[in-house]
């Protein structure tokens, strides 16, 4: 196929265009990943996470930077929130990262959640193999501000770097269940400012109550401060940059990043054949109106969505006979 | 299936930093239901280019109160075109005297917007002159 080709070669509009086909779930598309499904697998995929303000954009545009002087390849993916009411978006993290909007060497791609509710748009999953498939060295994707239960980053990412400011609660927040549970490396972004210390100290009492951590990895804690002062700045970037190459080796070494992959394949397995399934059973529905009759059903209480979904799943799913 | 999304930028090329605009436009497409890249102040017309083609943008929206349009809004399209964005539709705003809008037009801009246009104007204009650049 002539898109798989030009994806394959690096083709930005091919890639771009591909991605946007995903996200308006255009059959054809799936085709096209099918082709290229088998060429994926060789990126670094790494994933920053923290609520809205932490500096994610600005931490990946270093980031970039850094990987950009190693000679390596970046695909950045950048979520945002789409607008409930309008479906409307506003996609600003590019205006962090314009420096390298010459750079043939990185290629960034702004989504829209579209109604997604774990941080990441639908098509992320899909849009991390295209840029893989193009042959990027990493895949970084940014999750849109998050609270404490966004954490579907975890299914693509390899690495997973959570972002965090000081002054946003009380020791508290740091022994919750989510968001600090998936990192692999911590930032504590504006460190120069106040609570940055009692962040820290909170943030080791955390880790010190894990008895183990898988392949022995500690999350390290890094700290970055007075982004006005550029060079130090982009040392503690560098800093992070070495240390998500070394949660990365640590995951080869100890014969983690199986796993990692492993979940993302039973997600994606997961999804394909949900929408494989689903998608003409509602089309079937809609189509000939027995949607609305059921719904009117429901509203009148003289059945419940359990009994109706039953009744449509017996007469479209046939079991083989054990 | 979806229906197909328009995926507007809106941008201000040059030294130009009186950016209110170009947010009250950002906020407004977010309403109008596009989903709007904004890029920021200081970009360059490669810059500019660049990121319309990497975003697969429909339209790209430019912002210019300096003075600067004859040469700044031109330039775009030409990098943009120059990238291969033939499909992509360039409108302008900002400060821009009457006597300039032939040469921005004969340069490629599809359409013109200054003060005193209401933002439902603007959206009904690109509801009507934009559609998806996308070929099933």
């Amino acid at each position: 196929m002539e898109i798989t080709k030009k994806v394959r070669g690096g083709d930005v509009r091919a890639a771009t265009r591909l991605i946007r086909n995903l996200e308006d779930r255009i059959p054809h598309a799936k085709d096209t990943i099918k082709h290229i499904f088998s060429h994926t697998g060789k990126a670094h995929v790494i994933g920053f996470t923290g609520s809205p303000g932490a500096g994610k954009s600005t931490m990946i545009d270093s980031v970039v930077a850094e990987l950009r002087k190693r000679d390596k390849t970046v695909g950045v993916l950048l979520v945002d929130p789409t607008s409930p009411f309008t479906g409307g978006a506003i996609l600003g993290d590019r205006i962090r990262m314009q420096r390298h909007a010459l750079d043939p060497g990185v290629f960034v791609r702004s989504l829209a959640t579209r109604g997604a509710l774990g941080g990441l748009s639908k098509a992320v999953g899909d849009a991390i193999h295209v840029m893989d498939a193009m042959g990027k060295d990493y895949v970084i994707v940014e999750t849109v501000g998050t609270g404490q239960q966004e954490v579907d980053i975890i299914n693509h990412a390899h690495t997973v770097v959570v972002v965090l400011v000081p002054g946003m609660g009380d020791e508290i927040q740091a022994i919750k269940a989510g968001i600090l549970e998936i990192a692999d490396v911590f930032v504590i972004n504006k460190a120069d400012r106040d609570g940055a210390g009692k962040l820290y100290r909170e943030l080791v009492y955390m880790l010190s109550m894990v008895d183990e951590f898988p392949g022995g990895w500690k999350p390290p804690i890094i700290r970055a401060e007075n982004i006005f002062d550029a060079d130090s700045f982009q040392r503690s970037l560098d800093e992070l940059t070495n240390t998500i190459g070394q949660h990365y080796q640590n995951l080869i070494d100890k014969g983690l990043l199986g796993d990692r992959i492993r979940r993302k394949a039973v997600l994606e397995l997961n999804e394909a054949l949900l929408a494989a399934i689903l998608d003409p059973v509602l089309t079937k529905l809609v189509e000939s109106g027995e949607m609305k009759e059921m719904t009117e059903k429901l509203l009148k209480k003289e059945t419940d969505p359990y009994t109706l979904a039953e009744m449509i799943a017996s007469r479209y799913l046939v079991m083989p006979a054990e | 299936m979806a229906k197909r999304k328009l995926r507007i930028m809106v941008a201000k090329p040059g030294l130009d930093g009186h950016d209110r605009g170009a947010r009250v436009l950002a906020r407004c497409f977010r309403d109008a239901g596009y989903e709007t890249i904004y890029t920021g102040c200081h970009q360059t017309p490669e810059q500019i280019a660049a990121a319309a083609i990497q975003e697969d943008i429909d339209c790209v929206g430019l912002s210019c109160m300096s003075g600067a349009h004859k040469y700044l809004f031109p330039e775009c399209v030409k990098q943009i075109r120059a990238l291969g964005g033939d499909d992509i539709q360039i409108i302008g705003g900002g400060i821009i005297p009457k006597q300039d809008y032939q040469l921005l037009y004969d340069a490629g801009l599809k359409g013109i917007f200054t003060p005193g246009i209401t933002l439902d104007d603007i959206v009904a204009w690109i509801n009507e002159n934009i559609v998806p650049n996308v070929k099933e």
